[in-house]
């Protein structure tokens, strides 16, 4: 097990870790502002993955606009939810949302099965991103330097737009106190839609991202970075975006690590070291590395 | 209490418990066997959304793990009950006191459901520190982990291929007394101290503390009280379908047991009883018409929806936490 090795799981890790921090800053966006863990947020990685598959492989458009294509879908997704299931019931309990996205999140997956059938279909991006680079010991596919730059770019947009803009701004105080914003002439409405439809957005290229890694999509394969980017976020605290990335690269590296470095035997309890963190940082670190502490979090 | 409001709450249990056996007898002899697998069915899901209510409708601890103690109930019954040649041929690294162990259906059912309420001791020691949707969160974490140590242990469990070819025990002279088991034990937790203890719980941590509730025994209580039951609904269930996978006991029925608590009135025994019954027949409803169209996902498509709406516009479910005024006293 040489260095080259560990560079190259390192690399790996990266990629993944890429992709969960893309999705759990929509997750961390979404609940820094209306305290719901929103369930459904894996789903649209899903929605993203098939809108992409869609526009590149039966339409043939061009990757960037199949790329302003995803973003797009993810977007609209993200705000039919927000329209149709969480703003009429705002105000309620949060186990309410908790247990309403459940159901937004079945609804989704089942939709899918019954339009698209539960049939997984191949995902094959242009063979100019699928070439492999060498470099070094570690060797990667372009696909894989764009999904880290792009991620990487839309990460630094995002932090942008929350630190420097006045829908920024508004997030902030939105997620800060709902009721002192409101008092503040702030349109709640429209910030809160705003945030999932950022959030979504990212979701939805992590869909096209998700596709050109394993090659394969399902209308059920939300679930996975569903699950796992919601941990990405509690791992950073959730609420907080530096935290949401943090804890994407963190979980990415820590998983590709595990089954690398690790036996094999151990690598098929991969999704029970993962929950297992879950429930230890909740217990012990419950706001995360970055988050900071608001009370009433666990 | 007097002697005489004693005897008309006794005969209010002691009745509709008649009347259920009567009714077992009736369909037992005019249906056939499919529809009477649904009418287990029916009791099962019964015993599930009954337990659940204890745990998250009285007490307000919101747990998604409830098909993690249905597996462990479900595997333990599953392995106590299978004859020793098949356990040979099934499991031949199990351990040699087990091996040789076969035990009766009822017993090996007792024991599963108290290894799920065991489980529920050891995990809600930790866990149920957590509140509201972190401690719904934590509690999906421990089904997933429970999925996926079963499907490794190889040697107990036979990993991801199951066990299957139980013998097909469960009948409906199992499934009833189970049922009016859960359904009195509830009932009598509910209307005691410790039922307005829960629900006190529940409704204000703050204030249920300050009159010198143990918030945490009483949480533990209530985990395990629902763990213990929804172990012997998983036993039940392996040897209805006779056969027991890990991927059977996932989330999608987690979701399946909350809405029916949901719908029928988080609290209520009573919406809780009526929900399973609805979910079940209408689910089996939705079964040809997903064959036939191949309209695959529409049941779950509905049920989705009508949570949701329920949520927006009914939050209280069917029946909030009370229960009919026919079967309580006044001042119940």
């Amino acid at each position: 097990m040489g260095g080259g090795y560990i560079a190259q799981q390192i690399v790996n890790g990266l990629i993944l870790g890429s992709m969960y921090a893309l999705v759990a800053i929509g997750f961390s966006m979404i609940y820094g502002i209306i305290r719901l863990i929103n369930f459904a947020h894996g789903d649209v990685v899903m929605i993203g993955a098939f809108v992409t598959l869609a526009l590149m492989q039966v339409a043939g458009l061009p990757f960037v606009l199949v790329a302003a294509g995803a973003l797009a879908a993810g977007a609209v997704v993200g705000v039919l939810i927000e329209r149709g299931a969480f703003r009429p019931m705002r105000g309620a309990p949060q186990v309410t949302g908790f247990i309403a996205s459940l159901a937004v999140s079945i609804m989704l997956q089942n939709l899918g099965i019954l339009l698209l059938t539960a049939q997984p279909r191949n995902f094959t991006f242009p063979a100019a991103l699928q070439k492999v680079i060498n470099a070094g010991p570690v060797s990667f596919r372009v696909i894989d330097l764009v999904i880290m730059l792009s991620a990487l770019g839309l990460m630094v947009l995002v932090m942008l737009l929350v630190k420097r803009t006045r829908l920024g701004m508004a997030m902030r105080a939105t997620a800060e106190n709902l009721d002192v914003a409101r008092l503040m002439g702030i349109n709640i409405n429209r910030t809160i839609l705003a945030a999932f439809a950022m959030g979504s957005a990212l979701a939805g290229i992590a869909g096209l991202m998700w596709g050109g890694k394993f090659g394969q999509i399902d209308p059920l394969l939300g679930y996975v970075p569903g699950l796992k980017s919601f941990v990405a976020a509690v791992i950073g605290g959730v609420g907080s975006i530096p935290g949401a990335i943090l804890g994407g690269y963190i979980l990415g590296l820590a998983e590709v690590l595990f089954v690398g470095l690790l036996p094999p035997i151990y690598s098929a309890y991969r999704d029970a070291f993962v929950f297992g963190t879950l429930i230890v940082i909740l217990l012990i670190m419950p706001n995360g590395l970055l988050g900071s502490d608001k009370g009433e979090r666990a | 209490m007097t002697a005489e409001r004693r005897n008309t709450a006794a005969l209010r249990f002691v009745l509709p418990a008649a009347a259920a056996f009567v009714l077992a007898y009736v369909l037992q002899t005019v249906l056939d066997d499919y529809v009477m697998s649904i009418v287990n069915f029916v009791g099962i899901n019964i015993i599930l959304a009954v337990s659940l209510n204890i745990t998250n409708g009285m007490t307000g601890l919101f747990s998604l793990g409830h098909p993690g103690f249905m597996a462990i109930g479900g595997y333990v019954t599953a392995i106590l009950t299978l004859p020793a040649a098949r356990k040979a041929m099934f499991l031949p690294d199990l351990p040699a006191w087990l091996a040789g162990l076969q035990a009766p259906f009822v017993p090996a059912l007792v024991v599963g459901g108290l290894c799920a309420a065991a489980t529920a001791l050891v995990i809600g020691l930790p866990v149920l520190r957590l509140k509201g949707h972190y401690l719904a969160v934590a509690t999906m974490g421990f089904l997933i982990i429970v999925q996926v140590l079963i499907t490794n242990w190889d040697s107990v469990t036979r990993g991801p291929l199951g066990l299957n070819g139980l013998a097909d025990l469960t009948t409906v002279w199992q499934v009833l007394p189970w049922v009016l088991l859960t359904l009195y034990v509830s009932w009598k937790v509910k209307f005691s101290s410790l039922g307005r203890t829960m629900i006190a719980v529940r409704e204000d941590e703050l204030a249920a503390q300050c009159l010198g509730v143990n918030l945490f025994f009483t949480r533990v209580l209530s985990l395990a009280l629902g763990a213990f039951f929804a172990g012997v609904a998983g036993g039940l269930w392996a040897h209805l379908v006779t056969a027991i996978t890990p991927s059977s006991f996932s989330l999608i029925m987690a979701f399946n047991i909350v809405v029916m608590v949901v719908v029928g009135g988080s609290g209520s025994i009573t919406g809780s009883l009526l929900a399973a019954v609805l979910f079940t027949v209408l689910t089996e409803a939705f079964r040809p018409l997903e064959e036939h169209y191949g309209l695959y996902g529409i049941g779950e498509i509905l049920m989705a929806l009508v949570l949701i709406l329920i949520l927006i516009y009914r939050p209280g479910g069917m029946l909030g936490t009370r229960e009919p005024r026919f079967l309580v006293d006044d001042d119940g």
